[in-house]
């Protein structure tokens, strides 16, 4: 119920800033035409333009509805398509991305090195803006025969191995003096000591790593498509709608970049709690 | 119980912790020979160096002088060769491992087959008597029965001494005075070395074939009681003027060295 309120009360002000934004247009319209404009014409009118400054709620779902149920999956106006574009490289970046967290993570606990070196430039890496980053990744990475999904899932990667190298850190580092001490009385190897006690203590701060890691992957794969002038993929749709002015579609490709995030948190958030209920590790 | 075989044997032992504020003498000429089958306690306040001893007999600290033996070896190969069960304050259980799993744990370490780990780990259960809790998980039994679980864990290889850092120090005084009984029987049965760490008087002299009163700055060992109690003792021989004799004795030492407070 209290949600339901918030969500109401969002879109009265959506409106409300539709009507606001998308006056000037509508009285510049009126003028032309030697017409007057009454409140009910201007709400009218603010609400149903054709490339407005701010889109009203229902256009953009109306927009949502035709690209997506309307549309054959496989046409190029399918909003599901571009979707399962950006989604396939989101997915691979962050399959990349966890297992090269993870992998740095482990050589960061486990190596002393490691510990005082990658560190500096994992966190390096992140002050760099990504939009300045990608062209790079994507030219680079063209010049050597490589395109397509491959590129943007690096630049997925590059974005969602941060919060896991992080929290696996400190997950890997979560088992106190005294577990620790417990293998020792035991003779346990470090293999032993990782598979039994470390990695399992880990979990809960792998999962929080993961959701992070997920919504970042998905900003990366959009951004990464956005500098190649892509042909497809919800970044593609959101330049194409600001090449040509069509504010209705860059709105639909974010509202449907925000769902498909929210989704994709949310199936983690599943898993997450699954995972640390049969662990034991949450009431 | 027949041979006296030494299992600890300590000589001038001497632990200094380096800090920020100088040195700390956690253990300074400590001297103290175990036998094979004694029930040892230490008492003392906190930073006389009993848990700090008992994790030098463990190796899990070096001493910083003197010599130690644990079964004619160096506290390393002694740990290397799993010659002790170590039992900490606390439980320690994996959350994620039942019951069953848990004291499983320490024997897939060590590598034993799959049935004798079945085998083992229901014999230890029932030394516990915690039979039937094998599928259960640690958050569904009492802090009392984590804690006799992390015990049969301990008991579970074949270790022939025990070592125990206040095992029962934060449960109540009820549960407590049950798992005391247990111990003493469990320790009846299996005929293990037990060195206990406790800062409880009666605990100490209820359990104890050998009480070492130890106090603080430097730590060192100021009394070392043997007990005229029998193996035999059950709960009421708390009531009896030997053993009030004997928690006396202990409650003098511990004043005596606490003198300088």
């Amino acid at each position: 119920m209290p949600v339901a309120v918030v969500v109401t009360v969002i879109i009265a002000i959506w409106y409300a800033a539709a009507v606001g934004l998308n006056a000037p247009w509508a009285h510049d319209k009126a003028k032309r035409a030697g017409q007057e404009l009454g409140l009910a014409a201007l709400v009218q009118d603010t609400w149903s333009q054709d490339k407005p400054k701010l889109p009203a709620p229902h256009q953009v779902g109306a927009e949502i509805w035709k690209t997506t149920v309307q549309k054959k999956i496989t046409s190029k106006r399918s909003l599901v398509y571009h979707g399962w574009i950006t989604l396939s490289a989101t997915l691979l970046g962050f399959g990349f991305g966890t297992v090269f967290g993870i992998l740095l993570a482990v050589g960061i606990v486990y190596n002393r090195t490691m510990d005082m070196s990658v560190m500096p430039w994992v966190i390096a890496s992140q002050t760099i803006p990504i939009l300045a980053i990608a062209p790079m990744i994507i030219v680079v990475l063209n010049a050597v025969g490589i395109s397509g999904l491959l590129p943007k899932a690096m630049i997925s990667m590059y974005l969602s191995f941060f919060p896991v190298v992080v929290g696996m850190v400190k997950g890997l580092r979560s088992p106190d003096r005294m577990q620790l001490d417990q293998m020792r009385t035991w003779n346990a190897s470090a293999a032993q000591t990782f598979w039994r006690l470390r990695l399992p203590s880990s979990m809960p701060y792998l999962f929080t790593s993961l959701k992070i890691a997920m919504a970042a992957s998905l900003v990366g794969a959009i951004v990464g498509e956005l500098p190649t002038g892509a042909v497809a993929g919800l970044g593609a749709r959101l330049l194409a709608g600001s090449y040509y002015g069509q504010t209705i579609q860059i709105w639909s490709a974010l509202i449907a970049a925000a769902a498909l995030a929210a989704v994709l948190v949310s199936l983690i958030g599943v898993l997450q709690r699954v995972t640390l209920r049969r662990m034991g590790m949450q009431e | 119980m027949t041979q006296a075989k030494t299992v600890i044997q300590a000589q001038g032992l001497d632990l200094t912790f380096e800090t920020n504020d100088g040195p700390v003498h956690a253990l300074r000429d400590v001297n103290l020979a175990i036998d094979k089958g004694e029930f040892v306690s230490f008492i003392g306040p906190s930073g006389c160096g009993k848990t700090t001893f008992l994790r030098v007999m463990a190796d899990l600290e070096q001493p910083t002088g003197g010599h130690i033996s644990v079964n004619g070896m160096t506290p390393a190969q002694a740990r290397q060769r799993r010659a002790y069960g170590y039992v900490f304050q606390a439980a320690g259980l994996y959350p994620w491992r039942t019951i069953g799993g848990n004291i499983r744990l320490p024997l897939e370490i060590m590598g034993y087959d799959r049935a004798d780990q079945d085998a083992r780990v229901a014999r230890v259960l029932e030394l516990v008597e915690l039979d039937g809790f094998e599928r259960k998980f640690p958050w569904q039994l009492s802090g009392g029965m984590q804690q006799r679980a992390s015990i049969a864990r301990a008991l579970a290889f074949d270790a022939d001494l025990l070592l125990m850092d206040e095992p029962f120090g934060a449960l109540d005084e009820i549960v407590r005075d049950h798992l005391n009984e247990q111990l003493l029987k469990l320790w009846d049965r299996t005929g293990k070395t037990i060195a206990f760490v406790t800062h409880s008087i009666p605990e100490a002299v209820y359990l104890s074939t050998k009480i070492v009163v130890m106090s603080p700055r430097p730590g060192r060992i100021t009394d070392i009681i043997d007990s005229p109690l029998p193996r035999e003792r059950p709960l009421d021989i708390r009531d009896t003027p030997a053993f009030l004799e004997i928690a006396h004795r202990v409650r003098e030492g511990l004043r005596a060295g606490h003198g300088d407070v």
